[in-house]
């Protein structure tokens, strides 16, 4: 039962970082750059959030759309600001760029909203009125799962669902995988690449809003800093299930999770992101391009 | 005839390199007109600054009466231009139907299946692998479905770059059928080929280009005929 509860909570907290990662792997996927800000809009959706319940008076649903309507935007300006006039520029660049908008983001967020934590509402209050954890109760009581994880577990999924059909299925989502694989033919084919870039950014920003909401409702405290650790987790998460592939960052996402949670319970606190990213280099050994990685033969 | 593209005095530089210096030429409607010439001559340089993934720092280039350099790229597909990219450079991981459909992206959504039939008309063995990964398709099929996700948008330019590269005598016939019967059916064609002796029997005109600069200019059977041309690209 223990065993259980522990799983439980990896799969909610991993499903936060599958959100996460899925940004982060559609950005890597389409514009070939790891967006390493994407962790400082976790942060931003949170204090966006934040606000709108505190200072507008907004329930937590209404903040958690301000908050992906503001994250999107700012996806979009910074995709434009800071890498749209480097598409040209070398990896390096790029990626050093990322890491200024991250202190940008994280410095900003400082100036506006100090250094004291804030505490956060979670979406989903855990106990309710009486005092009762308000959970789901199996076997009699002994495993309770709380609706906030069930919650984020079913976002998740409806998620990873959303991004597959969209991707597969609509022009907007077969045009970012035109992109993805080639810029000049998809260019060829009258597709403009740099919205195709935007709408990445944008839909990664607002996953990154939702993914804040989810990470401060799990853990009320908020700080500038906040995105930083779950954006790495992530990152790690996108690149241990393939990068570039949605169910990859879904996959990965889960076990980042369920590693972290069982290495807590079992290992040790401390150690536990030595084992997550000991799992990491283990299987980037065995499988470079990560667990659902592909290569496609290229015929000449 | 009416010029449908003129293209005049364009210069292309790769950072210092100089690879087009001073090309003009020009493709009237209705013909098939033909750039040949040696590896690294410049015909790629040429054809990708026509569709803008490149840019020359001179010059003109007049599409329909219209200048479309500097339009970007992905514009010039809704003028009517349509380029086939040297190595096919199709969507490998995507299907044969939605590399297709990438190739309608910018025509209404309500004209792509019956664009979708012509093409597979004209390519019977695309519509059997419609479903199939384009990746897994062989030489030869890729080919076909780079020429026929151009065709999707209904070009009035089709430029194709070496679509005979790397196929078989056999397949390379195949391939130059379908150019005429394109042709035949009003299609206009811009081809780069360095299989020079099945480009000149197709092209009303061809022009030679050598190290950036265009140095000879003709009708098919006359540069067939020529001795430079028979000395450096037709083997004798
Ligand atoms: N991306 C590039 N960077 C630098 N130089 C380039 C680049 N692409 C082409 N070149 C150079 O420009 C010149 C013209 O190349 P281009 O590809 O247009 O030749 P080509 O006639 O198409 O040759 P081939 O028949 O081999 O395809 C060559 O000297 C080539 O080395
Ligand atoms: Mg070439």
């Amino acid at each position: 039962m223990e065993f259980l509860s522990y799983l439980i909570s990896g799969i909610s907290l991993g499903s936060v970082y599958a959100i996460i990662a899925l940004g982060y792997t559609m950005v890597y996927g389409i514009a070939k750059m790891l967006n390493f800000a994407h962790g400082d809009v976790i942060m931003v959706g949170g204090y966006i959030s934040f606000c709108g319940m505190m200072y507008l008076g907004l329930n937590g649903w209404l903040a958690l759309l301000l908050a992906m309507a503001v994250c999107t935007v700012l996806g979009i300006i910074v995709e434009g600001l800071a890498y749209r006039p480097l598409r040209q520029a070398t990896s390096l660049a790029v990626l050093i760029t990322a890491i200024g908008v991250s202190y940008l983001l994280q410095n900003t967020a400082l100036l506006v909203w100090g250094a004291t934590p804030k505490v956060y509402q979670p979406l989903i209050p855990l106990a309710n009125a009486d005092g009762q954890p308000n959970a789901l109760r199996l076997f009699g009581g002994q495993l309770s799962i709380s609706y906030m994880s069930l919650l984020t577990m079913a976002a998740c999924i409806i998620i990873m669902v959303g991004l597959t059909m969209f991707t597969s299925n609509s022009k907007m989502g077969k045009a970012m995988r035109a992109c993805s694989e080639d810029k000049d033919a998809a260019r060829l084919m009258g597709i403009n690449v740099n919205t195709t870039i935007s709408v990445t950014f944008a839909i990664g920003s607002a996953l990154a809003a939702v993914a804040g909401v989810l990470l401060c409702s799990f853990n009320p405290t908020l700080m500038p800093t906040t995105g930083s650790m779950p954006g790495i987790r992530a990152f790690t998460a996108a690149v241990f299930g393939g990068i570039g592939s949605i169910p990859g960052a879904f996959l990965g996402g889960l076990l980042i999770g369920v590693i972290e949670a069982m290495a807590k319970a079992y290992i040790s606190t401390q150690l536990a992101n030595s084992v997550v990213f000991a799992v990491l280099i283990v299987v980037l050994l065995v499988r470079p391009a990560g667990l659902l990685g592909k290569y496609v033969p290229e015929k000449v | 005839m009416a010029e449908l593209l003129k293209v005049e005095d364009i210069n292309v530089y790769y950072g210092a390199i100089h690879a087009i210096k001073g090309v003009s030429f020009h493709v009237d409607e209705g013909e098939i007109v033909t750039l040949i010439g040696a590896n690294g001559a410049g015909k790629s340089t040429t054809l990708q600054t026509v569709s803008g993934l490149l840019r020359s720092k001179t010059g003109s280039i007049i599409f329909e009466g219209k200048s479309i350099s500097g339009v970007p790229a992905h514009t010039l597909v809704s003028h009517g231009l349509a380029h086939v990219p040297e190595g096919r450079r199709i969507f490998l991981q995507m299907t044969v139907e939605e590399n297709l459909e990438m190739g309608a992206f910018t025509q209404p959504n309500a004209s792509t299946a019956s664009s979708m039939e012509k093409v597979f008309a004209q390519f019977p063995r695309l519509e059997e692998r419609r479903r199939q990964i384009a990746g897994t398709l062989s030489g030869g099929e890729q080919q076909m479905l780079a020429m026929g996700r151009a065709l999707m948008s209904h070009p009035k330019l089709l430029m194709l770059d070496e679509p005979s590269m790397g196929l078989a005598p056999i397949l390379v016939e195949q391939i130059f059928d379908i150019i005429r019967e394109l042709h035949k059916a009003g299609t206009t064609i811009l081809l780069v080929e360095q299989n020079a002796q099945m480009a000149l029997s197709v092209a009303d005109r061809a022009y030679v280009l050598e190290t950036g600069k265009i140095t000879l200019s003709g009708t098919g059977a006359e540069l067939a005929q020529s001795d430079a041309v028979k000395k450096a690209y037709l083997g004798g």
